[in-house]
């Protein structure tokens, strides 16, 4: 494998020392929704920008130039984010975007980007944002579709076929719920009560009643993200439920357990990624460098874990300056077929490999199949 | 059977925790004729400051004393900042005010803690209550309790007390109150130092429940809000019943039609029942002066 | 007549503003804000007839705003309807229902007109939020092209996105703007007038409260609507966003800020609120906080809005 590719900062690092160091800066922009209802998203993704960056510029920038990061805070309306956006663009002269911390403002800002020919990695789930293939496109996270055939197939291993749904009405868990019931037919799985809550919504167990009063319910799954999916989890254990419950990776965090408590989370499956066992990975695992070194960094930072969210941001910021480097120059279009021809690239999230007809590259090998057991996660795949 | 005590249970729980917020409501409004639109930031900073002074090291119950206390003079703050000063400005403005100073209670917040969501543990564990089927957890009755005793509280502070009597005062006509002697100024002052120590109490009794962040009061704001319009903005009992109903309506809307329009249920009715009562269920009717 | 004369003068200085402001852009970003403030003010100048002139307040106008928007997303792709139609189209089905439901809900006074238009306003983004197979729910839809900016290059007439929509919008409000102070002028303008002042008072000099009442919600629902239309188009995509609680809150503090006693109030208004942000993204995390306190302080030192305050203060009438 490829170390300069595996470990980006090192390979930067190297090439600054031998072109030393001209002053000029590369000017990165970011939109994410750091305060608003999805701030639980853009939050830690703003965070881990801004951390980046400034790891990458104290080890001498890429090709010895530092990286000036534009950073706003779209507040989750798609409406600012197309304004921040053509700021972005046009005010700022970035030569590349990261963000979109919602699938919302995702689509307002890659409008923009597709006009003026700026690449752009998006940190949002829906497979809409890459399906049609866009030419300066590119995104980090699974898509909704891929959480959900992970969770059907560990339901079919289990012998689980006939399930009840409970979602969140948020941007999320609707994007999760219209995606998990177009695939669950083709697990053999079959959705036999389909209840929904509002984001904000204190109490679920009337949905959850009728859940749990349908015949032939096997296992709960529950799409959503923030508040929602703690209470759900905490009404489950409180009706006494005996089927299992399954989460998505929408809470893939140890937050998640204190939130819930370790006797509700007991037994909560949900996909997640390797962010999540950082201190369960061997050695050999190829994510281990690269997961262990970003828990650390951020911890060290900020006196929290980074959420699955933030390493979405992790893997494009480092998939961003590495197609940066490579391109060796600052022309966007340059950028965005370095950032096509990245192969193997090694990420929190997964292994990434792009392609001219896939602009997310990541396989289902990159989710892992996690339960809560005593307050903390295992691997169950 | 079982399901519909279920549906019941829920509605209470909720039903409380609107109740609480929109009991909130009641004293400004009732000494000021002013809806405080920070309402709901009350009941979230009553979370956060227990959460973090829990987290420092207090113990549960001193950290809740001191949430209110905090609380409640961030209220008497915000009357003497910018209440006060805008006496006489049409009512709109002032909402726009208590809107302006939700906005800064939140952004304040969210640079003194954080924008991470918490919970503190449950008053009495977390071991379900079974009657015939259904199950409703302890903090439940916390939070249905509290809304009861507040009230109760309230009810008796307007009607058995002299305090309570100088605040309605106030708000029927200013200049007469003071000139039968009522200090309006400190009136006002003592309204918004108790309506958000109702805030912040029923902040630490729906924590455990709801979870809390710093952007929270919006939601619970509207809620309440509403809740205490459909009862008749400014009677305790309008608060109590408007904040039940409400929560009842949601669940069994939940339970026995569509989850995803149980809010949506919730508004029409308020409508339904704003159109036959302009004035809520316990609205006086009043005059308007020409 | 001297009203008038004033009425063409302050036209005509807010389309001259229009047209010279561009001179003054560092960057094509600016057109972008420009349009958002046309947009907005569009909006609120509906909102300061409800509001300002007839003492209504709404709370849930984003509602209409949100039947506009996606009227222009939905019609051209289920009706084959060309985007421009689906505006007017939105425009007539949000006078409609404003018909519809404001005969009922302008009964009510005060904070109960308030919470009622509140819930109006609810169900509305509840609907765009939940029929996620017509309107894409949270995630949101996109929307069809103008195809003006193709047509204008056929004229020979290169603009960016930004410019057209600058004109755009900056021509939707010079409109806007002269059909409000025309409507002020009118007889049944002045008897809306009346109304805020003392709806018993008007009704005793013979004044249709109701109907005065209706034909401003009426009128501010319209415009709601066009404006969200307006975005609908320029954004090319749509969210529910639109229709949200939030968006009304922001519209009718637009209108207050500015002074809600006069159409020029509530443009300055809504320009100072869709800047600000902008302008606060420098202190990203005290946006919040500096906001709140702005909004507090001019409420508190110019209660009847900017506008009609300074314009006291510099000895003229605020009008």
């Amino acid at each position: 494998m490829n170390t300069t590719i595996n470990m980006p900062l090192a390979g930067v690092m190297a090439l600054a020392a031998l072109t030393g160091a001209a002053q000029a800066e590369i000017r990165l922009g970011a939109s994410v929704s750091a305060s608003g209802p999805a701030a639980f998203l853009g939050d830690p993704e703003g965070k881990t920008l801004e951390m980046m960056v400034e790891l990458i510029n104290e080890a001498g920038g890429i090709n010895g130039e530092e990286i000036a990061l534009t950073l706003y805070d779209d507040g989750g309306d798609p409406n600012k984010a197309r304004t921040f956006a053509t700021r972005l663009v046009e005010d700022d002269e970035v030569v590349a975007i990261i963000g979109g911390s919602t699938t919302g403002t995702t689509m307002s800002i890659l409008d923009v980007a597709e006009d003026e020919g700026i690449p752009f990695i998006s940190l949002a789930g829906a497979i809409s944002i890459i399906d049609p293939v866009r030419e300066y496109v590119f995104k980090t996270p699974h898509t909704d579709r891929m959480a959900c055939e992970k969770i059907f197939a560990d339901m079919q291993e289990q012998g689980i076929s006939k399930i009840g749904m409970i979602s969140g009405t948020d941007g999320f868990g609707a994007s999760m719920q219209a995606q998990c019931k177009e695939v669950a037919g083709d697990h053999g799985i079959e959705i036999l009560a389909d209840e929904t809550y509002g984001p904000q919504d204190a109490d679920m167990t009337p949905q959850l009643t009728r859940i749990r009063d349908t015949e032939g319910v096997q296992a709960v799954l529950n799409p959503g993200f923030g508040q929602g999916p703690a209470i759900v989890t905490r009404n489950v254990a409180q009706l006494g439920f005996e089927i299992p419950l399954y989460q998505s990776h929408g809470v893939a965090s140890n937050a998640f357990i204190e939130l819930t408590g370790k006797e509700a989370a007991e037994g909560v499956r949900l996909p997640g990624t390797a962010l999540l066992i950082g201190d369960l990975l061997s050695e050999d695992d190829p994510q281990y460098q690269v997961v262990t070194d970003y828990i650390a960094a951020y911890k060290a930072k900020y006196d929290q874990d980074p959420s699955t969210f933030a390493g979405y941001a992790h893997d494009a910021m480092a998939l961003m300056t590495d197609a940066i480097a490579r391109a060796g120059g600052e022309d966007p279009s340059a950028i965005r077929d370095a950032l096509e021809q990245t192969s193997g690239f090694v990420g929190t999230t997964g292994t990434y490999t792009f392609t001219p007809e896939d602009h997310l590259g990541l396989d289902q090998s990159a989710f892992r199949m996690l339960e809560i057991t005593d307050g903390g996660w295992k691997q169950v795949d | 059977m079982d399901a519909l005590l279920q549906f019941i249970f829920s509605g209470v729980t909720v039903g409380a925790v609107y109740a609480l917020v929109a009991l909130g409501f009641t004293i400004i409004y009732n000494a000021s004729d002013v809806v405080n639109f920070a309402q709901g930031e009350f009941v979230m900073l009553g979370g956060m400051i227990t959460v973090f002074a829990h987290q420092a090291g207090l113990p549960l119950a001193l950290a809740a004393v001191l949430a209110i206390i905090v609380t409640a003079a961030i209220g008497v703050a915000l009357n003497k900042l910018a209440i006060e000063p805008a006496r006489g400005a049409p009512v709109v403005s002032v909402i726009i005010i208590t809107i302006g100073a939700s906005i800064l209670i939140r952004g304040a917040t969210q640079l003194i803690f954080d924008k991470q969501l918490h919970r503190f543990p449950a008053f009495s564990g977390d071991d379900p209550i079974r009657v015939m089927g259904a199950t409703i957890l302890p903090q439940s009755l916390w939070v249905t309790g509290g809304a009861l005793v507040v009230f109760a509280g309230l009810w008796l502070f307007f009607t058995r007390t002299l305090t309570g009597k100088a605040v309605l005062a106030t708000a029927n006509n200013r200049i007469a109150a003071q000139l039968v002697g009522i200090n309006t100024g400190a009136i006002m002052t003592l309204s918004f130092g108790l309506s958000a120590a109702i805030g912040a109490l029923a902040g630490v009794l729906i924590t455990p429940i709801t979870l809390v962040s710093y952007d929270v009061g919006v939601a619970l704001a509207l809620k309440g809000f509403a809740a205490a319009m459909l009862g008749g903005m400014g009677n305790p009992k309008g608060a109590l019943v408007g904040g039940l109903m409400l929560g009842l309506l949601e669940a069994l809307t939940a339970g026995y039609l569509s989850s995803q329009y149980k809010d949506a249920v919730a508004f029409i009715v308020i409508l339904a029942v704003l159109f036959v009562m302009p004035q809520g269920i316990f609205g006086k009717s009043s005059t308007e002066r020409v | 007549m001297m009203a008038g004369r004033r009425k063409w003068l302050q036209l005509g200085v807010l389309a001259a503003l229009i047209v010279l402001l561009p001179l003054f852009f560092p960057s094509g970003y600016y057109y972008r804000v420009g349009a958002l403030i046309f947009v907005n003010a569009l909006s609120v100048v509906g909102l300061v007839i409800l509001i300002g002139y007839a003492g209504q307040i709404s709370l849930g106008h984003a509602g209409f705003a949100g039947i506009g928007a996606y009227a222009c997303a939905l019609a051209p792709q289920h009706l084959g309807l060309h985007p421009g139609l689906a505006m007017l189209l939105g425009a007539l089905i949000s006078g409609v229902v404003a018909l519809l439901i404001g005969r009922p809900i302008l009964r009510l006074k005060g904070y109960y007109l308030a919470v009622a238009t509140l819930g109006f306003g609810i169900l509305m983004s509840m609907v765009l939020t939940n029929e996620r197979a017509l309107t894409g729910g949270p995630d949101g839809m996109s929307v069809e092209d103008l195809g003006l900016r193709a047509m204008l290059r056929e004229l020979g007439w290169r603009l960016s996105g930004g410019e057209m929509w600058y004109g755009v919008s900056g021509i939707a409000l010079l409109i806007g703007a002269w059909v409000a102070l025309n409507l002020l002028d009118s007889p049944s303008g002045r008897a809306m007038r009346a109304l805020h002042g003392s709806e018993i008072a008007a009704s005793t000099v013979g004044i249709d409260i109701a109907r005065q009442k209706l034909r401003a919600f009426v009128i501010s629902a319209v415009y709601a609507s066009i404006a969200g239309s307006l975005l609908a188009l320029q954004n090319g995509f749509i969210t529910p966003d639109v229709a949200g609680f939030m968006h009304s809150i922001e519209m009718v503090t637009m209108a207050v800020l500015g002074g809600v006693g006069s159409v020029f109030g509530g443009i300055l208004g809504a320009a100072i609120l869709t800047f600000l942000p902008q302008l606060l993204t420098v202190f990203a995390e005290y946006e919040q906080l500096v906001l709140g306190a702005v909004m507090i302080l001019v409420m508190i030192f110019l209660p009847q809005g900017l506008l009609p305050s300074i314009g006291r203060r510099i000895g003229r009438k605020g009008e």
